[in-house]
């Protein structure tokens, strides 16, 4: 009888999570769906959802006409440069505060926070002004260092937040064993720790790759990525609804499959910790 | 445990860090606050020199202060109500007992790594565009006139755009929340005869208290910089123009270097004062 009544419930909570699940992410596979049909019936009233002759006519089409590799590019440059950047910077930094605190640690993580919410509007024209006089303007090396600068707190944090975890008694007991710092660092704090570095670089790749500020307004043509190159499409050309749909679901593409990833690490890359 | 030596290693190797970030934040502050008591309009005579406060009082009292302000609060907290109580619903939802939870969960999340201006233009054309959107046809196929979502009812339709990036987050957070929850205390609850809506508003709401609270300061401080939304669907008209919009516009568009800095000023105030909440929090977290 209980069973029956569990059952029941677990039917109802089913269909109805599965129900909203789908409603959020109904865009999303109607952009998919778009981008494999033709202008005309991406159009169509009524609406067409999977009966419709496949094409990948779009994809040749956005591909041809705006460089996409270029903009792909850009984005795995920049996005990548800044994590793996951050990570060398971060790396020390926060190893030293896990294993070696002072009184004075706390509010240096909380201060490097405190970066975090310079409102980025607020200080647009300084650096704008910064990359002309250095030529940065529109460089994918500006927007590397700019990338890495924004999101180095998070990084420091949850490399901290990871670190932490990790048992000081094991490096006393590597210690008495006679480990050297060399051997300490090399054979037993960096397996424990890769997870979490992982983890950390997953997260910022993804941010990094969506970040739509900087991007948008310290490049032009030569660095722009992907976030720009989807702006270009904000002023409507005939019909476009199919194209504007491919470009948007190869600009996406790559992050949503990382994005699945990095669930988990998500939370505590995002609140600094703060929930686990 | 810590010697001398390697505590000089370990602020050798906190050095980059610190020193980057500490630039990082003061040149362009420094910059800001120095542009700011200045007449600087570089496509019109330059840098004219010191005009002392005359740019705090004019971004205050110009026409479009109080109306970006107010547009950036009602941004701002339907933003945080929406997505905060969906978020409840649906944490409490994702938690329950049911098949396929792993991918009804990856399906809520997703809009989330979306980039902004991705959604934004997905909205605003396959849905809100009055001819040819989704919403349209569904207007039409119940017999209404379809609307002009982004200039007749511009500002819920960026609201709701911004809602859909940050539901999963709120979600994510809220529903990693609830999983920490001790379930003895929820089946004692049952076994007392405690009703369903007791067991929330008594054992779940408190003990997500701290979650609601961290999900509202963070999104606070990303929705004060919401820009690529209003960007690319708008461009501050029709009633959409927030704060860091209106100094987006003055900096870059109108050139009003002195004017914009003054506004940023005044953003970066009101992000600080976010900010300390925020630290606070973290900080105690970090104690235990």
């Amino acid at each position: 009888m209980a069973r029956s009544i569990n059952t029941r419930r677990k039917l109802i909570n089913t269909g109805f999570a599965w129900a909203v699940g789908l409603l959020i992410f109904f865009p999303i596979l109607w952009t998919i769906l778009t981008s494999f049909k033709t202008e005309a019936i991406a159009i169509a009233a009524p609406p067409v959802f999977l009966n419709f002759d496949w094409t990948l006519e779009n994809y040749q089409v956005v591909m041809e006409r705006s460089n996409y590799s270029r903009f792909l590019w850009n984005s795995i440059i920049i996005a990548g440069g800044s994590t793996i950047l951050g990570l060398i910077i971060a790396v020390p930094a926060a190893w030293s505060m896990a294993f070696v605190p002072s009184r004075r640690t706390k509010d240096i993580l909380l201060w490097m926070l405190s970066t975090k919410m310079l409102p980025a509007v607020g200080v647009l024209y300084p650096i704008y002004l910064m990359f002309i006089k250095m030529g940065l303007l529109d460089s994918r090396a500006g927007l590397v260092v700019v990338m890495m600068l924004i999101n180095l707190p998070i990084i420091v944090w949850m490399l901290y937040t990871y670190f932490r975890e990790i048992p000081v008694e094991i490096l006393e007991a590597a210690r008495m064993d006679g480990a050297t710092l060399k051997d300490e660092v090399l054979y037993v704090l960096t397996p424990m720790a890769i997870p979490g570095i992982a983890s950390t670089m997953l997260l910022n790749f993804i941010l990094a790759w969506n970040e739509a500020f900087w991007t948008l307004n310290l490049t032009a043509v030569n660095a722009a990525p992907l976030t720009a190159f989807i702006a270009s499409y904000s002023s409507p050309e005939g019909l476009f609804f199919a194209k504007l749909s491919a470009a948007s679901t190869m600009a996406i593409a790559p992050i949503l499959i990382l994005g699945w990833f990095s669930q988990k690490q998500l939370v505590r890359g995002l609140t600094f910790g703060a929930v686990k | 445990m810590a010697t001398k030596a390697s505590r000089s290693a370990a602020r050798l190797m906190m050095a980059p860090a610190v020193v980057l970030l500490l630039g990082w934040m003061l040149v362009p502050l420094i910059m800001t606050l120095w542009f700011s008591f200045r007449t600087y309009l570089p496509l019109r005579g330059g840098d004219q020199g010191w005009t002392g406060f005359d740019n705090y009082v004019r971004f205050v009292t110009s026409s479009s202060f109080w109306p970006a302000v107010q547009t950036t609060l009602f941004l701002v907290l339907s933003v945080l109500i929406i997505t905060v109580v969906l978020g409840i619903l649906l944490a409490i939802l994702l938690d329950q007992p049911m098949w396929g939870q792993g991918v009804v969960r990856i399906l809520v999340i997703a809009p989330f790594f979306v980039m902004p201006t991705v959604s934004a233009l997905v909205w605003k054309n396959m849905f809100m565009d009055p001819v040819n959107g989704l919403f349209s046809h569904l207007w039409r196929f119940f017999g209404a006139e379809p609307v002009s979502w982004l200039s007749d009812a511009a500002m819920p339709s960026v609201i709701m755009i911004v809602s859909w990036q940050w539901l999963p987050f709120a979600t994510l957070i809220l529903l990693t929340a609830i999983q920490s929850l001790d379930s003895e205390q929820l089946e004692a609850a049952e076994m007392d005869g405690a009703p369903k809506l007791k067991q929330f508003w008594f054992i779940i709401l408190p003990h997500l208290g701290r979650a609601i609270t961290i999900v509202i300061l963070i999104q606070t401080i990303f929705l004060l910089a919401v820009f690529a939304e209003i960007f690319v669907t708008t461009g501050g008209a029709f009633g959409t123009r927030t704060l860091s919009y209106l100094i987006f516009q003055r900096v870059l568009e109108s050139q009003n270097i002195g004017l914009g800095s003054a506004g940023g000023v005044y953003a970066i105030i009101l992000a600080n004062i976010v900010a300390i909440f925020l630290m606070r929090i973290v900080g105690k977290n970090l104690d235990n």
